[in-house]
């Protein structure tokens, strides 16, 4: 039986193949880049962006270890005594230091959010943000209940270095990560006093998908869990809370601990066939996240990648090297029909069109009006894809992030000229300036896909061939905001 | 559970004429049913062009300080120089010495024309006192959401229903912030937001002429095709967003017949109004005033903001009344949680956990609903809930906007006694 998993031939391996491979593993399109690609051959181009790169000149996140840093005894006896005190300054001083480390902490996060954003628009490995952002949203966790930037920036690190490693090894770390523990309350769940809710967001959302175990796995599963907690910065196994007795999960029974729990789900068929789906999901199509709902060839190949990640040992990279070089991953179905995720859209916007550096806080801001605030995610669900990010009210944020990252104008401000700080003759330097509707062209099928039909490239074209002058940098710019505030740039 | 009415012209003739209908003739819970309309089509004729605004009080209001028990002895004793004097104590009813702060002159105006309800003792059980999870309650209409949410909330709910019935419009809920909140996303349906509604449009319009005019043309050429088409989909959203840009804008820009407060809660609810006045579809607005979160020097801070709500919501309900259309909005005023009964050692308080709930417009059933918590019987040194939130929201959805409370809250809520309908 040919299978849709099967690669495409080099033959059919062209320029727009190779776009759409950097569209959907690396934020966007870059021209140049996927014309070197394309010369390789599908193998070697998808080798080459999965291969990873040098990362080390990226800025150094702003955390410090310390802000959450538990007190001392004798701090702690300070601070007890103060807040106790007769006296109502002592107690308003010790309030205030206290309030002073929370204020320090939310700084931290504010401070982490720009620089993740920076960190993917900067990156010489886009793959690695783009599957680091994944894992945020599939493991996700949100600063608000954690209030622990240090441990989300942890997290983030974690997430990162086992990326495209392999997914049993994320889901062993996850349970020993400090803010998930924090955020999913394990830290309360102690021998006779269990809490459920890491175990059941560990079975529902991060390995098998609601409906695959029953409430009594739950149970015992959150039994397998206790004592897993957290000291300081780091996990820490509090043995006289563990209840080391049998349980029994999924109809295995043992005296199960948490590693052994995690074991036991990487064994069930519909752990691999659900990571499958959330991978599909991410880089293929907007698809519901119900397996039962899935029909034709999604479901064909989300079955065939759940058995490739299974004879992978949940192995990442090899997963995605099938997947990615894959007839069905360049098939009409598939190309240029997923909605953009805000961090897609704001990243790619800013790699492919090379914007200058602008405040990193505002466009975070677009991303959060957008709906994607980076270590906020809605829930323990993570992010939607697909039809849930466009709405009446975020496609105007999205236009107009857009519009400030290319020119500097905010929605409602004045714009000022001398502000736009941009050149994009830059991007057309490989290009005939006096060939206008050539390079309109050119630009189109890279920003927007060579699928764009002639009449929807039309109005852009006459655009910036007004005249049928030489291209100026007033056009060029004024070019560049109309691709971007087009329906279809919603779209990779 | 209702304490005594005021007694108004209006209250007395509605209240003689349900009684003079069912009176000796039929028990009440079959008056009950013949009167309310007992088909989707009837139901849905009655409750169509209803408003809800909702106002939401961010930070959590000190319930105590806004309806005042200042006939209970354990208010002073416990509030000590927080408690507002009880000569300074706008009445609402002296039997039961229940009044308002006395910032709040407007709204009692307004309780006294009938056009005011305060609900004593809201909350829900297992009080969370952290602002996040306990929002995070109020908003998904869950008093389990405070350990996770889905990001989805009661409105979002009712407004996912109504799509699944093709009932929906992309101006069915309109929220003025940033963000829209929680409470205002679906699964499927999504709120319009914007915090100016000039800026609800595209801002490189402003760039040049021909810029705008391309734009324009861009956009003229979409032709929406197909249901399951992703870029249709995005083409239709745009045809939407520009055209529910159009009518915001042109709404907003209207000028208004009577003055409002120069104050963020104002400047919000005369857009609102204006929209109003243009007849949009809108079932539900909502905006919200926030700084409620008074740990220290509360007395200032407290009165500055319960001014700023009463002025607006009445001057609200006068625009609403000049342009003839204040029988059809109901609002309602919330936090997302009271304060502690005894004050802080900073002249403040601390985060509590039940509070009223205000309700306005001549469709409210006026009055005191629900007694008022006990300030010796606490959990914890907080009042203890009378009124679960969600029975408040069920009146709204159901019993006003015609929408499906139960697929709302997911699960059925007796109404609170909050409405005249």
């Amino acid at each position: 039986m040919p299978s849709l998993l099967s690669p495409i031939p080099d033959a059919r391996f062209g320029p727009a193949q190779a776009r759409h491979l950097l569209c959907r593993v690396a934020f966007g399109p870059d021209r140049v880049r996927a014309a070197r690609l394309s010369e390789l051959g599908v193998h070697q181009a998808v080798e080459t962006v999965l291969a990873g790169a040098d990362t080390s000149g990226l800025p150094e996140p702003p955390v410090d270890p310390d802000v959450r840093r538990p007190f001392t005894r004798e701090e702690q006896q300070a601070y007890r005594q103060a807040i106790n005190s007769e006296d109502p300054e002592l107690r308003k001083k010790a309030r205030e230091a206290r309030q002073a480390f929370d204020r320090k902490d939310r700084q931290m996060i504010r401070d982490l959010q720009p620089w993740w954003l920076e960190r993917m628009m900067l990156t010489p490995d886009p793959t690695q943000e783009f599957a680091t952002l994944f894992w945020h949203g599939h493991f996700a966790t949100g600063y608000q209940p954690v209030r622990d930037a240090y441990l989300m920036w942890r997290q983030n690190e974690a997430l990162r270095r086992y990326s495209l490693d392999s997914f049993a090894t994320l889901a062993r770390y996850i349970v020993h990560d400090p803010a998930m523990i924090k955020y999913l309350n394990n830290h309360q769940n102690r021998r006779g006093k269990p809490n459920e809710n890491l175990a059941r967001e560990l079975m529902e959302l991060f390995t098998l998908g609601e409906g695959m175990y029953r409430e009594s796995d739950i149970k015992e599963g959150a039994r397998a869990l206790t004592g897993y907690t957290f000291s300081d910065n780091d996990f820490s196994f509090n043995e006289r809370q563990h209840d080391d007795g049998s349980k029994t999960i999924l109809g295995k029974r043992g005296k199960f601990d948490g590693e052994d729990f995690v074991g036991i789900l990487l064994k069930q068929r519909a752990c691999a066939r659900y990571i499958a789906l959330k991978l599909y999901r991410h880089y293929v199509a907007d698809v519901s996240d119900r397996y039962e709902d899935l029909e034709g060839s999604a479901k064909l190949v989300v079955d065939q990648v759940a058995r490739v990640l299974r004879s992978n040992k949940y192995a990442i990279r090899p997963t995605l090297r099938t997947l990615l070089a894959s007839d069905h991953f360049y098939s009409d179905a598939v190309v240029g029909r997923k909605i953009k995720s805000p961090a897609q859209l704001v990243v790619g916007t800013a790699r492919s069109m090379r914007t200058p550096k602008r405040s990193m806080v505002r466009q975070h801001e677009g991303m959060r009006v957008m709906g994607q605030t980076l270590f906020e995610p809605p829930s323990v669900a993570g992010w939607g894809v697909g039809r849930s990010w466009i709405n009446t009210s975020t496609l105007y944020a999205r236009q107009n992030t857009c519009v400030y990252m290319l020119t500097g104008k905010s929605p409602g401000r004045k714009w000022n000229k001398k502000g736009v700080n941009y050149d994009p003759m830059r991007l057309i330097t490989d290009l005939d300036k006096g060939d206008p509707r050539g390079v309109a062209n050119v630009l189109i099928d890279e920003q927007l896909g060579p699928g764009l039909p002639a009449e929807r490239r039309v109005p852009l074209i006459d655009f910036l061939a007004e005249g049928d002058k030489a291209i100026t940098r007033d056009r060029l710019l004024g070019f560049l905001t109309l691709v971007t505030a087009m329906p279809e740039y919603q779209l990779c | 559970m209702t304490e005594k009415l005021p007694f108004t012209r209006r209250e007395f003739l509605q209240g003689s004429l349900a009684l003079m209908s069912t009176l000796g003739t039929v028990p009440g819970f079959l008056a009950h049913a013949s009167a309310a309309p007992n088909t989707a089509a009837a139901r849905g004729a009655l409750t169509a062009g209803r408003t809800l605004v909702i106002i939401q009080l961010s930070g959590g209001n000190d319930g105590l300080n806004t309806v005042v028990p200042a006939g209970m002895d354990d208010y002073y004793r416990q509030r000590g120089g927080l408690a507002i004097p009880a000569g300074e104590v706008l009445t609402l009813d002296d039997r039961v010495g229940i009044g308002l702060h006395p910032a709040l002159r407007p709204i009692q105006e307004m309780y006294l024309e009938g056009q005011a309800t305060v609900v004593q003792g809201v909350g829900y059980p297992n009080p969370n006192r952290s602002h996040f999870a306990s929002m995070d309650v109020w908003h998904a209409g869950d008093s389990r959401a405070a350990d996770g949410h889905r990001g989805v909330g009661w409105i979002g709910r009712a407004f996912d229903q109504e799509l699944r019935r093709g009932r929906s419009d992309s101006l069915s809920c309109v929220t003025i912030g940033e963000e829209a909140p929680m409470a205002t996303q679906g699964r499927e349906a999504k709120p319009v937001s914007f915090t100016r509604a000039d800026l609800f449009s595209w801002s490189g319009k402003d760039l040049h002429d021909q810029v705008a005019s391309a734009y324009d043309g861009l956009h003229e050429g979409l032709a929406p095709a197909s249901n399951d088409d992703p870029v249709d989909f995005v083409f239709r959203t745009a045809l939407d967003a520009r055209a529910a840009s159009t009518r915001v804008r042109r709404a907003v820009a209207r000028d208004s017949q009577t003055d409002f407060p120069n104050n963020g809660l104002g400047r919000q609810l005369r857009a609102v109004s204006s929209m109003i006045a243009a007849e949009l579809p809108t079932r539900i607005y909502y905006v919200a005033l926030g700084g409620f979160d008074t740990h220290a020097n509360q007395a200032g801070t407290h009165n500055r903001l319960l001014d700023q709500l009463a002025t607006s919501v009445r001057a609200f309900y006068r625009e609403l009344e000049a342009i003839g259309q204040s029988e059809r909005v109901v609002t309602m005023a919330f936090s997302e949680f009271g304060r502690r009964v005894k004050g802080n050692g900073s002249n403040g308080t601390d985060h509590g956990t039940a509070g009223p709930v205000l309700l306005f417009g001549p469709k409210v059933r006026a009055g005191l609903i629900g007694s008022h918590p006990s300030l010796t019987d606490l959990d914890n040194g907080d009042l203890k809930f009378r009124v679960d939130f969600r029975s408040i929201y069920s009146a709204l959805l159901d019993d006003w906007l015609g929408l499906d409370a139960r697929a709302a809250l997911g699960q059925r809520f007796r109404s609170a006694p909050v409405l005249e309908v």
